[in-house]
């Protein structure tokens, strides 16, 4: 596959991160929205620009602070860009970045930032089914059968990849172990100090068959935020500027469609994602040095990890194990922040966030050398994305 | 009812006040099973849509078919999401394809012991489940075994 005629590659970078105190849902001292002021404050002081700076906004998944109140709060002069990724899940925390990406590529906006802001103790819980009495449309196919979380709603997909596949359930355990390995060295982690052995994820309570509750992210409380802007403005801010190589979303053929009648069932719906990505951001999968794959479910993590080219259905049991998976000895470091099953379920920004962490060599599990870093977001919802980080050497 | 497979408490599936969904509620009730079909280019498409997503027409219709088919997928639920599956944990979710409808799928719970044994590929059939007695009455779609 040829170059694209118009890739964002290396035409943008992030100059900032920013994240709260991460809390156990419920936990959050702080308004949901004085933490999203409180992650986007930390990006701004971290890439070292004032806060009125920013003149864009992009979020996802409904998120419930609003651009406008937002930039009041920040002391922003203008608005420039306010953008929201239809979609529910984590699926859309690549995209914000791709579509503040684009917003700054277009010249509509020129520091833009994407954040996610989650108090689930403040509003309704993620794993919590239906509270009405009557269900109608496409929930009323399945809640009067007991299948209402989001769980519930993806389990049966990871038990026809085993069947289709001959896929082993210790490659979920592999992806719930690995990341619990790597809280243990992230403070910002919700589980740091709390290690998973292998005989307790076996032991663990099965939430429903075939996920163990360790295969189950994590319900959180906090706020995240990523600032791009043009790799120009980003040299002036810092001698070590970690490049958008590309950033994607979309989903396969009817991904929406209701009662689990997708036609391709057994995906992360990354599969049309992918190869653009790969030819957006000029590299292939032997060239990237770490991956964060968004975890909803280990499960969807195998279909990512396989639809994403770092293994096939038939090498999966063999290269999906704990010592390849962890950072910074293994062939395929994995979600080395401990990811949405260990440091926090951001939607999937403290993925994005990780990822950037390690071009830039700061992360709490580095991967040596890390030039080249893979994330994507929401596998198996109706619209996904992911996203490529590089540092300067790879644009050469 | 202890005839049930889950317990009385959990939401009532009521036909959408837009009508599309109706055909296949209405059916139900008659303990029949109709799914859409297009007229057009014969495309079966399950959920319902306002048109057929094979060749976009808006003249999709409806069909009876045979309420049998065979285990595509399941899971067990154990940790209960709704209060009143509080004592009903574990059930066994299955997803049904049906060859016959150009293999379209339906999400019902497994009739009968939910750790009995059974596989991918197994034929099953239709269990009509009456709730005459809610307020707005409704029949769901369980799937038994065929052995």
């Amino acid at each position: 596959m040829g170059e694209l005629e118009h890739s964002l590659r290396g035409r943008v970078a992030v100059v900032g991160v920013g994240e709260t105190t991460y809390y156990k849902r419920g936990q959050s001292p702080d308004p949901e929205f004085v933490l999203v002021l409180r992650a986007i404050l930390a990006a701004c002081a971290d890439a070292g620009i004032d806060p009125s700076t920013i003149d864009g906004f992009c979020s996802y998944s409904n998120d419930r602070n609003t651009p406008a109140r937002l930039s009041a709060a920040l002391g922003c002069d203008v608005i420039r860009y306010s953008n929201m990724q239809w979609g529910g899940g984590g699926g859309g925390a690549a995209a914000a970045v791709q579509n503040a990406s684009a917003a700054v590529l277009s010249g509509s906006a020129d520091c833009v930032v994407a954040y996610r802001g989650l108090a689930q103790g403040q509003f309704g819980r993620f794993g919590q089914g239906a509270r009405s009495s009557t269900i109608s449309g496409a929930a009323a196919l399945t809640a009067p059968y007991g299948v209402m979380s989001p769980a519930q709603t993806y389990a049966m997909r990871t038990t026809r990849l085993f069947h289709d596949h001959g896929i082993s359930p210790d490659t979920l355990k592999a992806v719930s172990l690995a990341a619990y390995h790597h809280a243990q060295n992230n403070p910002r982690a919700v589980m740091y100090g709390r290690p998973l052995t292998p005989e307790a994820y076996d032991a663990s309570r099965w939430i429903t068959e075939p996920f163990h509750l360790y295969d189950v992210c994590l319900e959180n409380d906090g706020a995240a935020a990523v600032i791009v802007m043009s790799a120009e403005r980003a040299r002036d801010l810092t001698d070590r500027p970690v490049y958008v190589l590309g950033a994607q979303q979309g989903g396969p053929r009817r991904s929406g469609v209701a009662g689990h009648n997708q036609p391709d069932y057994v995906t992360s719906s990354l599969k049309p994602v992918i190869p653009r990505l790969y030819q957006q951001a000029g590299v292939t999968p032997a060239d990237v040095d770490v991956v964060q794959s968004y975890e909803n479910f280990t499960g969807a993590v195998v279909m990512s990890l396989i639809e994403s080219g770092f293994c096939t259905y038939e090498s999966a049991n063999e290269v999906l194990t704990f010592d390849n998976l962890i950072a910074p000895s293994g062939k395929l470091p994995l979600n080395t922040s401990g990811g949405n099953l260990a440091e926090c379920y951001m939607h999937g920004l403290g993925l994005v966030i990780e990822a950037v962490r390690q071009v830039r060599g700061t992360s709490t599990n580095q991967v040596p050398g890390a030039k080249v870093s893979f994330v994507n977001a929401g596998p198996m919802v109706e619209v996904v994305s992911a996203a490529i980080f590089g540092s300067a050497e790879v644009l050469g | 009812m202890s005839d049930y497979v889950l317990p009385e408490g959990l939401p009532a599936p009521v036909p959408a006040r837009d009508g599309l969904d109706r055909p296949y509620w209405e059916g139900t009730r008659r303990h029949e099973l109709w799914v859409q079909h297009c007229p057009e280019c014969g495309t079966w498409q399950w959920g319902p849509e306002w048109n057929c997503h094979g060749c976009r027409s808006f003249a999709i219709g409806w069909d009876q078919v045979a309420p049998e088919g065979v285990l595509y997928s399941w899971q067990r639920p154990w940790h209960p999401v709704h209060g009143a599956l509080a004592d009903a944990v574990p059930y066994t979710v299955v997803l049904v394809e049906l060859p016959h409808a150009g293999g379209v799928r339906m999400v019902g719970n497994l009739f009968g012991d939910p750790m009995q044994p059974f596989a991918i590929g197994d034929r099953v059939e239709a269990v009509f489940e009456d709730h005459d007695d809610s307020p707005t009455p409704f029949t769901l779609v369980q799937w038994r075994v065929l052995r």
